[in-house]
Parts: structure tokens; C-alpha cells; sequence
């Protein structure tokens, strides 16, 4: 389209600010004048903000192991072995030994981690109805077309929760057994399993149907469940607010992580002698073993990690800091060096003209 | 009549033996639609189309279909047709709405606005098509509708109406048989002409007898060129044999022309509707790109070509990457049967389609609004300058098109008329020289005009009695050689009231210079009234002394010749043959007089500036008038290159002339002219004045508008000069002393410019141009052309004299289509310049043109139009200047931003395993574009001044530092797409190693994909408006208005968007997204470093390139900065006390 301003009136223009292109208007210059103090600032600022940074990202403990079971001796590999097949045997499981010499500090989270998984693969992404999820009837019994090919069971049953993400639920779990003294018995360490999920997500954006006669189970009659899983979604959880749809477990996978390799949080530790953090002693962590990574090449972790304001360890964030703070000083002296050298030609410059 | 009757005879055995295509191409109407009576040659009758005019381009009902089908011709609207189609068939990572919306925005805008234009000329064809007109029918005045008239309607038309359509003029209310027309709706010329009525009809003077007339008219089909026609007519009566008379322009009203003067006439249709020469001529103006539109589609093909490599690379490593069966498809992933059988090429096929859609907002849909919204608004600041406004004419800037405006700050060689354009236009007598004697108009008092003391005083010695016959014949000629009407009315249009205040009559020609010396004449000599009256025959005369002329022939002017002449007879019967003209077209055809002197005086005041004309007569005998008129009659009524026996008539009969004398007439220079040119050079524009005038004349104009300095070293390639030694000496001599300067020109060129560099300049005059232009046997030519070239562009000055509008165009062409292409503007102000302004046009420079007094076709042709000379200073100087760096920032700024925006998207498949996953969410992918970061731009290009504009005006040199199209090479380009990719680098991996592995919440929950995306997309949006801001050095109100409101919209778009389960949505991907990002304090941090990072190298090139390598401008900007500071309390009280307000 050509837009042509035809013919306008030969008339005397209107007299003002805006018309005469004349507004008053603040005409700034990044001269080396302004920008030297600004970077010398911004440098101190971003060096002073990085040493925070960083003393706080390693102030934060964490502990890891990785469980796949495929290169060490840990008697994981025997259920890895077992999964090589296909499907995993039900109910096989392994431990974790490990000892803290002194207290790791609270408050402690439980993360597995997971890599090599693509959860933010396109197709698999897509592969959810929100719909169904937030509970709506209609669409309880009517997946969506991305679910497929996991959105009628072989039965011809819609499948409850649908798609490519609930089908993979990641469906290990984690006991926590401590140690006090050695040669002492094993006490469970308490497991919060509430809160690991969004707060919005678990009280908004997830809903269960409405209960048919007061039963959440009749409610989703009619439905299958995905054909990886081998109970229905209704009994994730004896808890009647953690199970359906709105199980943190499942609500917590639900959001698909951005990289291949990710963490998912499984619980938090804060309760009774355990809320300052993980005392000295011997642990052990009970795992069952259900979930197949071998086949795709990933590996499975469990993570003990405390938490400080910014969250978990991550000391990218204060070295960035530091080093742009340093470049940003560095460049400060730079330009400090130009602005002396040439200041004077400049001035000789202005002398000539 | 026997003489007529011999040429009917020699007539009637031409077009025969002329052959039959002849007959072809033109067209015979009954007049009043009566068969011719029998015998006369049958003629195959012709449809001709009724009197509609259609200007609109839609129906009601094609609308639709024609407007889509047009706008999907623009290449950028059909790829984004194929991108929503192709995401409409197959499975594509975004929605069809992402780009069908913006898409479905942009054209239903365009489609309402052309729309609302249609509808508006269908209503003004309405208007015109249904307007009444009056016909003859039986003999009785009939009202009808104007478009049921017909070809051979016989046609009343009424003082002050318009013509309906194209008619053959049959006779007027005017006993003459003449009426006067107005044609300034068809080219501006507001002057009134003479048209005549044919001889034989205009006895016709009411309904009754024009109905018994009995004719046929045979006439050329139509043609849209205005100022040609030819045609005859044949009358039959009763008992003669027929008789033909030649049908000319002057004979034909052309639609759209008014009636003024004459009470009425009639007249017979023969072109109508669209085949009148005003529909012929009604036609859009081609589609101007500016130099800036090249380079923009230039690199829109670059990034087309990135976004094909993008997908295919894309594509390739998909397939390598999922080699690997777990890959492709890993158990918690599975495919569709359907897709498992699918074919592995259509796959491959697909997947690159998706891959192209996922990129394909690298080529955004919104720049081609935003930048044709920049034009189009932005061309308003033209017309609402008031430093441009024209007290005396009432008259401010006009811009016809917007589509140039940026390169009025690129222009490289100015093209100027002089007179009129240079000149004021504003014509004096100044003397006259009659036999070698002087004489001056002895009227110019201390400056004032006295009007009692009239009389010409001479100079000279009294000069005896042969003199005085010649000198009463000088002024004979004056009177009587010219086109000048008298106007009684008084309330005319752009009249010009004589000085002398007793009688007031007003004198219009289309020629200035005649006005001025019958002007001269009337007050010199005393004289009250020159009049023509139009009577049968033809009379003037001068009532004073009571001298009767009969105007016989008008061999009328025109620029080839450069002369016209009047034959006339006296009252005593002797014929003269008066001849007025150049002294160039003049002195060849004298054979008597005292030549020698008066072409010293001519060539005298010549140097002085003065335009000077030259008199001359012959007596006529009888028999001798008796073969002009012979002569002319047979050229005239012939139907074929009637315009080449014209000419070559009237060659045959002005010559062995007498020569007379000499007029000068004073055209003043224009104020600020010699200003104007001066800023210009100074800004690296070349400016060639290109005229019609003399060498002398319009050196010495030159030089009065510093074109020429006194340290100048003119160059001349005259035919004087070739005369002497061989075009090929000259130009080879001439090229030699220039290059021998630019050899320490190059070496210059680095500093800058020195001020003591050898000015060169160049006067060549036409003959020798066309010498040079002339194509040579043995091909050689192009090498003259080369070497001219290679001339005149080491001079700083080149004047082009003598030149015919031809020549004028010849010599723009020769330029632009010089090897380095360079951006060229005509500026002229008259009919004659718009031949060199049509031909700048063609290859896409702009051009202006002065808003002048020689009526208004240059202003209606031009591209802009200015009322002064010294307007262009600021045209190009400030609003040129501004508009091209807006406009290149502007597309800079939009492709940087598209990479920042892409790019991310590209990195993360290969953390997606190429799985087409989008980074953002459609809502943002939509609106990045649409609203996140239009307005500052679209702000920016609209009122960024880097300097001021008092800065512009006062130092011209700052044009140098954007000439070349210096901000959009591709050095620049390069930068800025750099500078995308490292921004978009520091976006992506400053996320990414964020997000690995960890949690950034102190509640140890955990991100996903969308925050992700979302954290690159705020840091982003921050970044890249902030860019925008870092570049603004012009910050108003609305400025900051705009760039803080629009970081904020996104913000609260945000928070909407993802605060709400949108009930409409299938998927609440984006709920809480944004919230729970910003309640992470890492993220905030994250933003503030990413945000640093992406701006700082740009910051860092910026203070270092300003002081290690400033530019003209950035001098300025500083030496300004400093001033403001200490002048900033006196610019506060002068604000205040200005009558600036909003």
C-alpha cells in the first residue's frame, strides 16, 4: 500500500512546539565524561553484588547420586539390569548408603533429576489436554487430539489424565532412613510431599472432576488410566487432596521442564528433629526402582540440596556478576586512558576550526 | 478562398496515396450525428465508449477479490499468505494465528483505507458524470446528464463551466469567433488562452443554426499528450463542394478546462469519457523506491536467505540427531501410527516447513507499516514547517509523495532552472538599444517609481531621422510582437496590475519577459492601452497615436526556435513581418542593421545578468505574404509531422530580417539564493544550473549566486570554443587540467575538505552537448561520455546554457545513470522544466520544484514542492537530513530487533532435541512485534533530531557525514545483525545457565520451559527497548511517554495474560508464568545482568568511536553539549518567552 499525502492545503501551518519539530526535549550525549563514572559505578556495583552472590550460592550444600545403575556398583544396577528389557519388574528396589560427618544445613530438599530426557520436545509438550485437567466433565471424556496417541485406551476408553507427559509420570520414590548412632536402627526421616508444587497450579490451574456420589473413583468411571501407569490416577494418593489430578507428584511433572536435563522436586525435609537440616550419621535412602531411563540413554540422579534466598546452588549468577563488574572496570580504565590521550587533540581539533 | 480550394485539391489527393494505415488511426464523427451526404466515402462507423469517467478502480462487487488480489501481489504480504497457509495444512510449533492475525490487521487496514479512497472517486465520478450538461437536439437546448453525452453531441457550455469532454470548438458568443479557457485543472497553467473557433462555424450562434450544420470532423485517435492535436473538418453545404478546414490545438477544449470570458459556446464531442485527453492522462504515478527501499529489501533478502539456511541447517540436524531409534522416538514419546507411515522425505519436507514458520518472524510483517506510517506522518513535519511557509504567495511546501522523503538526504547533484527557480521570475524592463543607441526607461526615481515622469530617455546622442523611423518601428514590434492579452476585469487571478494607476488594465501571457516589455513600452512611450482586440480579422492597436494594425499570421514561440514573429498589416496597407527572439535564433537571419553593435550592447548586458531579446522585421510584399500564407496554409491543415512542416515553414519565412535593436529585461535573484547554493556545495551536493539562457546571462547569475566564486576556474565546452579545435581536443584538454587536481584530491579526500582546493566549473552550452550525446558511427561516443563525466564530476559547479527542456532531461539521465548511481534532484519551476523533472523521476531520485509564478504544472508534476529557492536549504539540509536518519535507524533498528528476537528460538532446538518448540508463547510471538516494541521505534522515526536543527541549518557540512547512503551499508548492517546475535547469544545462555540444574526460588520449587522462555523474552523486550533509548538523543515528553510506556505495557500485559485462565484458551500454559518469575529474586538479578551485558559493547563502540574517531556530527553534538550547559538559563527564559505551546 502506498500512502500518499496528497494535496494538503496550502495553508499557513499551525505555530506549534510539536508541528515545528521545537518541543523541548532533553538532549543527552554518551560522552566519555558520562559514560567513565557510570561504568567505574556499575562495576563496584555489579563486583560488590557478585561476591554476594557467590559467597551465597556457596554457602548452599548439596549432594548427589546418581542411581541409574548402569556403571557403578551400587545395587541399583541390578534393577537397571532388570529394566533392560522393557517394562521394569514391579517393585524392585534399591538403596543409597552415605554418612554426613556433620549437619547439613536446612532446610533440605529432595530432588531427583533427570537427564537426556526430552520433556520440552514439541510433540511431547503439546501432548496434554489443560481442559481435562482442570476438571471440566466434557473434556474428561473427550481428550483432546494432541493426547494422541495416548488419548483412547486399546479398550477404546478415553485415557484420564491423557497424553505423552502423564503417561510418563516418573513413578520412582524415595524413603529417607537415618542412622544416629552407628549400629543404631533406622529411623524415617519425615518426607513433606505438600508444597512441591506451584500453589497456583495446585489449587487453580488442576481440578478434579466433580465427585459423582461423593467418590472421586466414579467420577472418573468410564476412563482409563495412561497405559504406562498401573493404577488409576484416583488412587495416586490415599490423601483425597493429593490424588487425582491435583497429586503433587503428578502436578509437579505436569510442568514440563525447559532443558533436558532437570530436577523435579519430590520433597521437602522440615519436619520434627529434622528442620534445621540433616543431622550427623549414616542414611539411607530406600529407592524403588520403576522408572526405565536405560533405553534412552539418561540417567537418573537424587539430589539433597539446601536452599538459601536465591534458591539452590547456581554460582553462574555471582561469577557473571563479578566478571561483568571487572570487564566493566577494566573498560572504565580503557576509556579513562582514550578520553586523557585524546582529550587534548580534541581541543587542538576545536583550536583549528 | 481559392487559395483554400487548392489546398483542399492537393489535400484530398494526400491521404490516398499517404496509405491506409494513416486512415486506421483516426476517427470521423458526424457532427450532430447527420450523415455526410451521399458520395463522400463511406466510413466504417465506430463504437466510441460513453462520457464516464471511471477514476475508481473497484466495484462494489470485485472489491474483494481485486483489492486482496492486489495487495498479495507485494512480495512480503504473499510470503506471510504462504507462512499462514502453510501452518494452516500441516502440524506447525505456532498457531495460524500468530501470523494470520497481524496478517488479517495489516491488510484489512490497507484494504479499509483504499477502500475509503475508492469510495471517495466513486463519489467525485458521480458528481462529475452526472452533472448537467446542455445539448442540441432537433434544434432545441436539451439538459442531460454529462456522461449519456455521446461522440458528435453538439454541446452548449456556459462562462465559468467546465468542458464535458473533449470538443472541436464551433463558434462562440464572441463575434471573433475566440473564447478564453483556463486550463488549471489540467496542468496548472492558470493564464487564460486563446482557442479558435473554426472559421466556417462560427457564424453559428444559436441552437437553431448550429443545428443546420452539416459537417464531418476527422481527427486522430486520442492521445493523452495536451498540446497536440490534429484534425480537419469538413463543411457541406448545399451547393459547394466541401470544404476543409485543419483542426488544430487551438481548436479543440479539452475536458476539465474552463470557460472564462465568453459567455458561450458550442462545440461537438469528440473524445469522451476515458478517451478524453484528461482521462488519458489521469493515471498513477509509477512506484518511486528510494535508495533506502533497496537497501531495505536488499537486506530482507539477506535474512531470507538466513532463514531458509536456519530451517535447512535445522532440518539436517534433526535427522542426524535422531538417527537413533530412542531418539526419534523414545517409549515416553510415541508416535501416531499415521505418522510412523509417513513417508521419511514428506517428513523431512514438513519438518523444514515447520522450521520456516517457527523463523519466519525474522522478516517482520510490521515493518512494512511501520515504515510506510513513518512516511506518510512523517511528511506532514514538510507541510507544517513554518520557515517554509511563503508570506507573499501564501503558499507552504507541498509533498506529493512520501515514499522519497528520506532521500532528500541523499541527494548528490542538484539539477536548478534558473530563471524563475534562481530568479524571481520577476521580469523589469530595464533598456532598450535601438540602432546601437541606448535608451532607458526614465521612470526609477531614488528607488521609486515616479509615475508622472514617464518616457524612455536616451542615452546617447540624438539620432537622426532614419533612426527615428527605426526607432518607432522598435516599438511597433514590441507592441505588436507578443501574445499578451489585456484583461478588463480587474478581479482576475494572479493578474498584474501595470503600475500605471490611471487605467488599470491587466496584461496575461504565459512569458513574463513580454509582460515586463509591454510593460516597459506602455510606460516609456506613454502609451494607455495596448489592446488586441480580437476582431474579425485581427487588430491591435495603440489608441494613444491611434496605429491600426491587422494581425494576420502569429508565427507563435516556442523553445526550439527561440523566436516568434507577427505578420500584421497597417492601416496604410504595408505589411511587416515583425520578428522577436533570442540573439542566438536572431543574428543568422539578419542580413541588415548595425548588428556588430547591438551584439555588444546584448553581449554587455548579458554579463550583467540582464536577459536580453533582440528585434528584427523585414517588410512583406504582397506576393511574398501571399506564398506564407500558401506556406502556412499547407502545413497547417496537414494531418501528418505537421509540427516538422511547421517548423520548417516558419524557417523558410523569417529570414533576411532587419534587425532593430535589443530589450533587457532585469529577472532579480531570488533572496537568499546565492545562500542556498552556498550551503549546498557546502554540504557535497553539485549543483548544475541548467537554462535556456545565454552563456553570458547565466554566468553572470552564477556568479551572483556564488555557483561561481571568484577563485573558480571555469572550464568551457562551448561551441565556440569546438569550433576552434576538435571536440575531442577539448574535452581531452579539459580532462587533463581537471584530473590533474584530483590527483591530490584523492590524497585529500581523507581529511576532509580543505577549503584551498581548486574549484572547477564548467560551463558547457547545448550544441556542444549534444556534439557530445550525438552517437557516433564508429561507436566511439560513449567514450566522449565517459570523458564528460569523468569532468564533470571533479567540478564543483557545472552551468548548462542554451539549453532546450530536452537537453535539460538528457543531461539528468546522463547522470543518473552514471556508474555510481548517484541520487539526483530537479528543481524548476515552468513547463519547460518538467521534462527534466519527469526524467529525474524515472530512475527513482526525488525531485522538487518551486512553486513559481510560470503557473503550477511543475508544483502538480514534482514529487515536492516548494515556494522558494531558499526552501530547499532546509528541505534537504534539516528535513532531509533527519528523514534518512530516522528512516535508516528505523530499518536497522528492525531487523536488529527481529534477530534478538529469533535467534533464541534457533539455539533452542538444539536443546529441544529440533523439535520446532517454541520459546515463547504465542501470545508474545504475535505481539513482539505488533505492540512490545513498535511504538518507540515508530516514535523514534518520527521525531529523532540527533542534532538540532539550528545546528543543521548553520553547518551544511554535517549532509557529508549521511551521504552515500553511509548509514545503511553494509558495514553498519553487519554490525547491527552482530550485534542481534550477541545479544540474542547473552539471552539465550544467560537463561540457560540460570536454569541448569538448579532452582531459583527459595521455596525449592522448580521452573519449566515457559518461565524459561519467558525470562528470555522480558530481558529482551528491556533490552532491546533500552537500545532504542541509548540511540535517542531527543528526548520530548512523548518520548518518554512512549519507551516507558510500552516496557510498562509489557508488563502489565503480562500480568494479565498470565494472571487469568483465559476461558478461550485450550491450554494455560502461560498461567502464573510470569508471576512466579518475578517473585524469584535470581530472575530479577538475571534480567539486570543479561540486560547490562546485551547493551555494553554497543555503549562501549559508541563512547569509543566518539572519541577516538568523531564524526562531523558528533563534534557538533558535543560543541553543543557544552554550550547548552552554559547557555541553558537563556534558552529557558527565550522558551518561555517564545510563543511555542502545544
Amino acid at each position: 500500500m502506498t500512502w500518499s499525502a496528497t494535496a494538503r492545503g496550502a495553508h499557513q501551518p499551525d505555530n506549534t512546539a510539536f508541528t515545528q519539530q521545537r518541543l523541548p526535549a532533553w538532549q543527552p550525549l554518551l560522552s566519555a565524561s558520562i559514560a567513565l563514572p557510570l561504568f567505574f559505578c556499575a562495576g563496584l556495583a555489579f563486583i560488590g553484588l557478585g561476591l554476594g552472590l557467590y559467597c551465597s550460592s556457596n554457602g548452599i550444600r548439596e549432594l548427589e547420586h546418581d542411581y541409574t545403575g548402569s556403571s557403578d556398583a551400587g545395587n541399583c544396577s541390578e534393577c537397571a539390569a532388570a529394566t533392560e528389557g522393557g517394562a521394569p519388574p514391579p517393585n524392585c528396589s534399591c538403596a543409597w548408603y552415605f554418612s554426613l560427618p556433620e549437619l547439613f544445613q536446612g532446610p533440605v530438599y529432595l530432588y531427583y533429576e533427570l537427564t537426556n530426557f526430552y520433556q520440552n520436545n514439541r510433540r511431547y509438550g503439546v501432548s496434554r489436554d489443560d481442559a481435562q485437567l482442570s476438571g471440566l466433565a466434557g473434556a474428561l471424556r473427550n481428550p483432546t487430539d494432541e493426547c494422541a496417541p495416548y488419548r483412547y485406551s486399546a479398550a477404546g476408553l478415553p485415557v484420564a489424565p491423557c497424553g505423552a507427559i502423564a503417561n510418563s509420570l516418573f513413578n520412582d520414590s524415595f524413603s529417607v532412613w537415618h542412622q544416629r548412632e552407628t549400629g543404631g536402627p533406622y529411623v524415617e526421616v519425615p518426607l513433606d510431599r505438600t508444597g512441591i508444587a506451584w500453589w497456583t497450579d495446585y489449587h487453580v490451574k488442576f481440578r478434579n472432576p466433580p465427585l459423582v456420589n461423593g467418590s472421586l473413583a466414579l467420577a472418573f468411571e468410564g476412563t482409563a488410566p495412561p497405559p504406562n501407569w498401573h493404577r488409576p490416577v484416583y488412587e495416586l494418593s490415599t490423601d483425597p487432596n493429593n490424588t487425582g489430578f491435583i497429586n503433587q507428584d503428578f502436578v509437579v511433572w505436569m510442568r514440563t521442564a525447559a532443558l533436558p536435563t532437570f530436577r523435579k522436586l519430590y520433597a521437602r525435609i522440615r519436619q520434627g528433629n529434622y528442620s534445621a537440616g540433616l543431622p550427623r550419621g549414616a542414611y539411607l535412602v530406600n529407592i524403588t526402582y520403576n522408572y526405565p531411563v536405560s533405553a534412552f540413554g539418561g540417567h537418573k540422579l537424587i539430589i539433597f540440596s539446601s536452599i538459601s534466598w536465591m534458591g539452590g546452588k547456581n554460582p553462574f549468577l555471582g561469577i557473571a556478576y563479578l566478571v561483568v563488574g571487572s570487564l566493566c572496570i577494566l573498560m572504565g580504565f580503557v576509556m579513562l586512558v582514550v578520553y586523557i590521550l585524546y582529550q587534548d587533540q580534541d581541543e587542538d581539533d576545536d583550536d583549528d576550526d | 478562398m481559392s487559395c483554400i480550394l487548392r489546398q483542399l485539391l492537393t489535400l484530398s489527393s494526400f491521404p490516398q496515396c499517404a496509405g491506409e494505415e494513416n486512415w486506421v488511426d483516426s476517427r470521423t464523427i458526424y457532427v450532430g450525428h447527420r450523415e455526410p451526404p451521399p458520395g463522400t466515402e463511406a466510413y466504417i462507423p465506430q463504437r466510441y465508449p460513453d462520457n464516464r469517467i471511471v477514476s475508481s478502480k473497484y466495484t462494489f462487487w470485485n472489491f474483494i477479490p481485486k483489492n486482496l488480489f492486489e495487495q498479495f501481489r507485494r512480495i512480503a504480504n504473499f510470503y506471510f499468505l504462504i507462512i499462514f497457509l502453510v501452518q494452516l495444512i500441516i502440524d506447525t510449533p505456532t498457531s495460524p494465528v500468530t501470523s494470520g492475525l497481524p496478517l488479517f490487521f495489516v491488510i484489512t487496514v490497507t484494504a479499509i483505507k483504499q477502500g475509503y479512497e475508492d469510495w471517495l472517486r466513486h463519489k467525485a465520478d458521480n458528481a462529475m458524470n452526472q452533472c448537467p450538461v446542455h445539448f442540441i437536439q432537433h434544434g432545441k437546448l436539451v439538459r442531460k446528464q454529462s456522461r449519456k453525452l455521446r461522440v458528435g453531441d453538439i454541446v452548449m457550455v456556459k462562462e465559468n463551466e467546465t468542458f464535458p469532454c473533449d470538443l472541436i470548438f464551433l463558434s462562440s458568443s464572441r463575434g471573433d469567433g475566440t473564447c478564453h479557457v483556463t486550463t488549471a485543472s489540467l496542468d496548472g497553467e492558470s493564464s487564460h488562452k486563446t482557442h479558435h473557433a473554426v472559421q466556417d462555424t462560427k457564424g453559428f450562434h444559436t441552437e437553431e443554426e448550429i443545428e443546420g450544420l452539416h459537417a464531418t470532423v476527422e481527427c486522430e485517435q486520442p492521445q493523452p499528450d495536451l498540446y497536440k492535436f490534429v484534425g480537419r473538418i469538413n463543411v457541406y453545404n448545399d451547393l459547394n463542394d466541401p470544404v476543409v478546414r485543419p483542426l488544430g490545438s487551438e481548436n479543440l477544449l479539452l475536458r476539465g478546462a474552463t470557460l472564462k470570458n465568453t459567455e458561450k459556446i458550442f462545440g461537438v464531442a469528440i473524445y469522451t469519457g476515458m478517451e478524453t485527453k484528461m482521462a488519458l492522462n489521469y493515471q498513477s504515478k509509477s512506484q518511486k523506491r528510494s535508495a533506502v527501499e533497496k537497501s531495505m529489501n536488499v537486506f530482507l533478502i539477506v535474512y531470507l536467505c538466513i532463514l531458509i539456511s536456519k530451517a535447512l541447517i535445522n532440518t539436517v540436524l534433526k535427522y542426524v540427531w535422531q538417527s537413533e531409534p530412542f531418539r526419534d522416538e523414545p517409549w515416553y514419546n510415541q508416535k501416531t501410527e499415521s505418522e510412523r507411515q509417513r513417508n521419511l522425505f514428506l517428513r523431512a519436507f514438513t519438518d523444514f516447513l515447520a522450521f520456516m514458520v517457527l523463523f519466519n518472524y525474522i522478516i517482520p510483517v510490521s515493518m512494512y507499516v511501520t515504515v510506510e506510517m513513518q512516511k506518510f506522518l512523517g511528511s506532514y513535519f514538510i507541510t507544517w514547517d513554518e520557515d517554509m511557509f511563503d508570506e507573499d504567495t501564501g503558499e507552504g511546501p507541498l509533498v506529493n509523495t512520501s515514499d522519497l522523503n528520506e532521500e532528500l538526504g541523499q541527494v548528490e547533484y542538484v539539477f536548478t532552472d534558473k530563471t524563475g527557480t534562481l530568479t524571481e521570475n520577476n521580469m523589469e524592463f530595464k533598456e532598450c538599444c535601438i540602432e546601437g543607441h541606448v535608451y532607458v526607461p526614465h521612470v526609477v526615481c531614488n528607488g521609486q517609481v515616479v509615475p508622472d515622469s514617464s518616457g524612455i530617455d536616451m542615452i546617447d546622442s540624438s539620432p537622426g531621422v532614419s533612426s527615428r523611423e527605426r526607432e518607432e518601428l522598435f516599438f511597433r514590434a514590441l507592441c505588436l510582437c507578443h501574445t499578451v492579452q489585456v484583461k478588463d476585469d480587474d478581479n482576475m487571478d494572479g493578474p498584474r496590475m501595470s503600475p500605471d494607476s490611471g487605467k488599470s488594465c491587466v496584461y496575461i501571457s504565459s512569458s513574463p519577459d513580454e509582460v515586463a516589455l509591454v510593460e516597459g513600452v506602455q510606460r516609456g512611450l506613454a502609451v494607455t492601452r495596448i489592446q488586441y482586440c480580437a476582431d474579425q480579422g485581427g487588430f491591435r492597436n495603440c489608441p494613444h497615436f491611434f496605429f491600426r494594425f491587422e494581425l494576420l499570421e502569429i508565427l507563435s514561440f516556442d523553445s526550439v526556435r527561440r523566436r516568434m514573429s507577427v505578420i500584421v498589416k497597417s492601416a496604410t496597407g504595408e505589411i511587416y513581418l515583425f520578428c522577436k527572439g533570442a540573439d542566438s535564433s536572431i543574428f543568422p537571419r539578419v542580413i541588415e542593421g548595425k548588428v556588430d553593435q547591438i551584439r555588444s550592447r546584448v553581449e554587455r548586458n548579458a554579463v550583467e545578468g540582464l536577459r536580453t531579446l533582440c528585434v528584427a522585421y523585414k517588410r512583406l510584399i504582397p506576393e511574398e505574404y501571399e506564398g506564407i500564407c500558401k506556406l502556412l496554409q499547407a502545413t497547417k491543415v496537414a494531418l501528418q509531422d505537421r509540427e516538422k512542416k511547421l517548423a520548417e515553414a516558419y524557417e523558410q519565412i523569417e529570414k533576411d530580417l532587419i534587425l532593430l535593436g535589443a530589450t533587457a529585461v532585469e529577472d532579480r535573484l531570488q533572496e537568499k539564493a546565492a545562500d542556498t547554493i552556498e550551503a549546498l556545495q557546502k554540504a557535497g551536493i553539485k549543483v548544475w544550473v541548467l537554462t535556456g539562457d545565454k552563456m553570458e546571462t547565466a554566468a553572470a547569475t552564477c556568479y551572483a549566486c556564488k555557483l561561481f566564486r571568484r577563485n573558480t576556474q571555469l572550464l568551457e565546452l562551448t561551441t565556440k570554443k569546438i569550433e576552434e579545435q576538435s571536440l575531442h581536443d577539448v574535452l581531452f584538454e579539459l580532462s587533463k587540467t581537471v584530473l590533474r587536481c584530483s590527483g591530490s584530491l584523492t590524497r585529500d579526500n581523507f581529511s576532509g575538505l580543505s577549503a584551498d582546493m581548486q574549484d572547477y566549473g564548467l560551463i558547457i552550452d547545448g550544441a556542444a552537448l549534444s556534439l557530445i550525446m550525438k552517437p557516433r558511427e564508429d561507436g566511439s561516443s560513449s567514450n566522449y561520455r565517459e570523458l564528460f563525466l569523468e569532468i564533470c564530476r571533479n567540478c564543483s559547479a557545472v552551468l548548462c546554457c542554451r539549453m532546450a527542456p530536452l537537453q535539460k532531461a538528457q543531461i539528468v539521465k546522463l547522470i543518473k545513470l552514471s556508474k555510481e548511481h548517484p541520487i539526483t534532484l530537479a528543481i524548476g519551476d515552468g513547463a519547460n522544466d518538467v521534462s527534466m523533472i519527469l526524467e529525474a523521476h524515472v530512475g527513482h531520485p526525488p525531485w522538487a520544484s518551486v512553486i513559481g509564478k510560470e503557473g503550477r504544472q511543475a508544483a502538480r508534476n514534482s514529487d515536492y514542492a516548494i515556494p522558494k529557492f531558499k526552501h530547499l536549504k532546509k528541505m534537504l539540509l534539516v528535513h532531509g537530513h533527519f528523514y534518512y536518519i530516522r528512516i535508516s535507524e528505523l530499518v536497522q533498528y528492525f531487523f536488529y530487533k527481529n534477530v534478538c528476537f529469533i535467534f533464541p528460538q534457533f539455539l533452542y532446538q538444539f536443546f529441544c532435541g529440533f523439535s520446532q518448540q517454541t520459546l515463547y508463547d504465542t501470545a508474545y510471538l504475535t505481539l513482539y512485534n505488533i505492540s512490545f516494541t513498535s511504538l518507540p521505534i515508530l516514535l523514534y522515526s518520527l521525531m529523532e533530531q540527533h542534532v538540532s536543527i539550528d545546528t543543521l541549518k548553520r553547518d551544511p557540512s554535517l549532509y557529508r557525514d549521511i551521504a552515500k547512503n553511509a548509514l545503511l551499508r553494509w558495514r553498519v548492517f553487519i554490525y547491527w545483525t552482530f550485534l542481534g546475535l550477541f545479544d540474542a547469544l547473552v539471552f539465550f545462555f544467560g537463561a540457560y545457565f540460570m536454569f541448569e540444574n538448579t532452582t531459583v526460588t527459595n521455596n525449592g520449587q522448580i521452573f519449566g520451559n515457559w518461565t524459561f522462555g519467558m525470562l528470555v523474552f522480558t530481558v529482551m523486550v528491556f533490552t532491546v527497548t533500552l537500545k532504542l533509548a541509548l540511540d535517542t538523543h531527543y528526548w520530548t515528553w512523548i518520548n518518554h511517554f512512549v519507551i516507558w510506556g510500552s516496557l510498562l505495557f509489557y508488563i502489565v500485559f503480562s500480568l494479565l495474560w498470565g494472571g487469568i485462565i483465559w476461558p478461550f484458551l485450550n491450554y494455560q500454559r502461560m498461567y502464573y508464568v510470569f508471576i512466579q518469575m518475578l517473585s524469584s529474586g535470581p530472575a530479577w538479578l538475571a534480567v539486570v545482568l543479561l540486560v547490562t551485558v546485551s547493551l555494553l559493547p554497543d555503549v562501549l563502540k559508541k563512547v569509543l568511536c566518539r572519541q577516538l574517531w568523531p564524526t562531523a556530527t558528533e563534534r557538533v553534538q558535543a560543541k553543543n553539549q557544552c554550550l547548552s550547559v552554559e547557555q541553558s538559563t537563556i534558552f529557558m527564559l527565550s522558551q518561555t518567552s517564545s510563543s511555542l505551546s502545544f
